[in-house]
């Protein structure tokens, strides 16, 4: 079996600060992580993979500094890492994007699951996955919270308005993962990070994987930012303070007047 | 990389507006490093006009067969019933709207079994026509089946606007039509109106407290996700019967590839319901640990309210994802909502900003959450409630 994960670098979002005075975010010295998601269905791969003996490839697309998270894959246990990294690429909204990594995974060629987190902690769309199930032509199931794989079938679990659903889905086929509440990404041993120092990982352009210049980055976008701007200002309400039982105090007040609380 | 012409007079707002800091001034011009992601965000903000994108070699292709306001309707199921989920008529009503500016007809688009069924409750908000596609087959949704209706009545019938709710339904279907479809999609839209003929979809973007409009000049149908409860309903037509076009698709042999084992509902519990609940009570960073969401649980049962959280609070691991509130997560629109050691990034604003009450409890007097506040409540959350708590208990 041959599973592929789609894998993104991202900005750590709780250590991500707004500068007081200009509303923006300082991005400056924010570590950048494995989106979690990404992770989570790493970790089922990796799970898929000492049941099964699957090949797990890691596929990215980034700036030449995200192998950081291809080599965290392949210290995780990945067998394979690649990354495209290409000035065509850039200015590709998630249209552009799933093309790319289609276009790489149908170079890569041998695939029956492909998983990717539900989406990217920094953009939030949800809409890479669905895209690159689309664009290969085959199945997909999201926001799932558990799959495993035998045969040519895969098992998931995924979260429907107001419950869980148990689906099977025939392979090829393209999962995406939410995450469990608590969960903690795994992460290697030293050991583990130095022999994977050995396993390989490739760099691709935009030639190498044949893609269609006029569907990559931003040509192959059809969404355009007409403006960015603050939030509006709004009138700030009534304020309270206090030691806490006064303001507790006050609090039941409010919440007697607003006939919250009889 | 942002294209950047002489005419630069090195004013600085674009170096202050880019999200990703790749501008800054040399020599008195402004300058892209290679962190520009070309998002665009500084060409608006150039009062020389200077700043460019690359203008890409795309044919202008003819929009103007493309008219009409859509909605994709969802049903709800709990396994004994099935019903329009409300953010169907909020979607009409913003649509509405939309297609009043646009001077184009509005249409909801439902793909079910005994459709026929939600045909009067539909037409009620200013409905013009409902596209319907109805077999047993369709009883339960399913991706293949479901994207191969909509992009069969899209090729048919040329909307200029598609809206989808931005549920676990709308955003598994949404983007596996635009991907087909070669047209743009923006996620969880918090605005929506109508600018020189394109939709214009507001969203805070770059993770940040900054708000970006998004629009896709050259393609159509231009498609929107929106979460439920951040558009009103509003009936305008009240006894009014829309226009009825039913479509007979076959559901296509791939559809068969994913199958439905079983479904789990969870146990129902009104007040358990984030965007049902008429009492929210959100908590934050400064909620510290289990023991303040613990508290937080004891003080929303008191009151009979849900639980939700800010998005730190769920990154931290003390809510699940579903409690989030917020534009990735869910909005709510409650009669009162306490925010509760939570700072206010927009991203959580403009998800509960809707509500009737809002109370924040904060101990940082100049926190962004209480902009948004009636009330605002200067001190540690955790201490405040459970004093609070043992008031109300008494």
């Amino acid at each position: 079996m041959n599973i592929i994960v789609c894998i993104k670098q991202v900005p750590d979002s709780t250590q991500v600060k707004v500068d007081p005075k200009t509303g923006t975010l300082i991005r400056a010295g924010v570590p950048s992580i494995l989106n979690p998601y990404d992770h989570f269905a790493l970790e089922k791969a990796l799970d898929i993979k000492a049941k099964t003996g699957a090949k797990v490839t890691v596929l990215s697309m980034g700036p030449n500094q995200a192998i950081a998270v291809l080599r965290l894959a392949l210290a995780l246990g990945a067998d394979e890492g690649i990354l495209l990294s290409d000035r065509a690429f850039a200015g590709s909204d998630t249209w552009a994007t799933s093309y790319a990594l289609a276009t790489a995974i149908r170079k890569i060629g041998q695939y029956d699951l492909i998983l990717c987190g539900q989406m990217a902690i920094d953009g939030d769309t949800a809409q890479t996955g669905p895209g690159i199930a689309r664009h290969l032509n085959i199945p997909q199931v999201t926001f799932c919270e558990h799959v495993d794989a035998s045969g040519n079938q895969v098992m998931v679990k995924k979260l429907i308005d107001g419950g869980k659903q148990i689906l099977q889905a025939d392979m090829p086929v393209l999962v995406t993962m939410t995450m469990p509440v608590d969960y903690t990404p795994k992460y290697p041993s030293f050991m583990a990070a130095h022999k994977a120092q050995d396993k390989q990982t490739h760099t691709w352009t935009a030639a190498d994987i044949g893609a269609d210049l006029h569907k990559l980055g931003l040509e192959g976008s059809p969404t355009r930012v007409d403006r960015i701007f603050p939030p509006p200002a709004r009138q700030k309400g009534e304020m309270f303070t206090g030691s806490a039982a006064e303001l507790a105090n006050k609090l039941v007040e409010i919440l007697k007047k607003e006939s919250v609380v009889k | 990389m942002i294209q950047i012409a002489q005419s630069c007079v090195g004013c600085g707002k674009c170096v202050s507006t880019c999200p990703f800091g790749a501008l800054s001034l040399v020599n008195r011009k402004a300058v892209a490093s290679a962190a520009c992601t070309m998002c665009g965000a500084c060409v608006s903000v150039c009062p020389m006009k200077a700043l460019s994108l690359p203008t890409t070699g795309a044919a202008k292709k003819d929009l103007s067969a493309y008219k009409g306001v859509w909605a994709f309707i969802e049903i709800s199921d709990d396994g004994h019933t099935q019903k329009v989920r409300p953010v169907g008529f909020e979607l009409l009503s913003k649509g509405r709207e939309l297609a009043d500016q646009l001077g184009e007809e509005l249409c909801a688009v439902v793909i079910g079994d005994n459709v026929k069924n939600y045909y009067a409750e539909l037409s009620q908000y200013g409905t013009d026509k409902i596209y319907a596609v109805n077999a047993p087959e369709y009883h339960n949704y399913n991706t293949l089946a479901y994207a191969n209706a909509m992009i069969t009545l899209i090729k048919k019938y040329n909307p200029s606007v598609v809206l989808f709710p931005s549920t676990y339904i709308g955003r598994d279907l949404s983007p596996r039509i635009s991907s087909e479809l070669f047209v743009g999609l923006t996620a969880d839209c918090t605005g929506l109106s109508i600018k020189e003929g394109n939709l214009i979809q507001t969203r805070p973007a770059f993770g940040g407290n900054i708000m970006a409009d998004i629009k896709c000049p050259d393609y159509r149908p231009q498609m929107a996700t929106v979460r439920p409860n951040v558009f009103k309903k509003v009936v305008t037509t009240a006894g009014r019967m829309a226009q009825i076009v039913e479509s007979n698709i076959a559901i296509p042999v791939e559809a068969g590839k994913v199958r439905i084992i079983q479904t789990q509902m969870d146990p129902v519990n009104a007040n358990q319901k984030l965007d049902e609940a008429e009492v929210v009570i959100s908590g934050g960073r400064g909620m510290k640990d289990k023991e303040g969401f613990e508290l937080l649980e004891n003080f929303a049962q008191t009151l009979g309210g849900a639980v939700g959280a800010s998005r730190a609070a769920v990154d931290m691991g003390f809510k699940p994802k579903e409690k989030q509130v917020g534009q990735s997560g869910v909005t709510v629109a409650s009669k009162l909502y306490v925010a509760c050691g939570i700072s206010g990034a927009v991203q959580h604003v403009v998800g509960m900003e809707h509500s009737d009450v809002i109370i924040g409890i904060n101990k940082d007097a100049n926190a962004p959450i209480f902009n948004v506040c009636k009330y605002g409540i200067v001190g540690d959350a955790k201490q405040v409630l459970s004093k609070a708590l043992e008031q109300l208990k008494k």
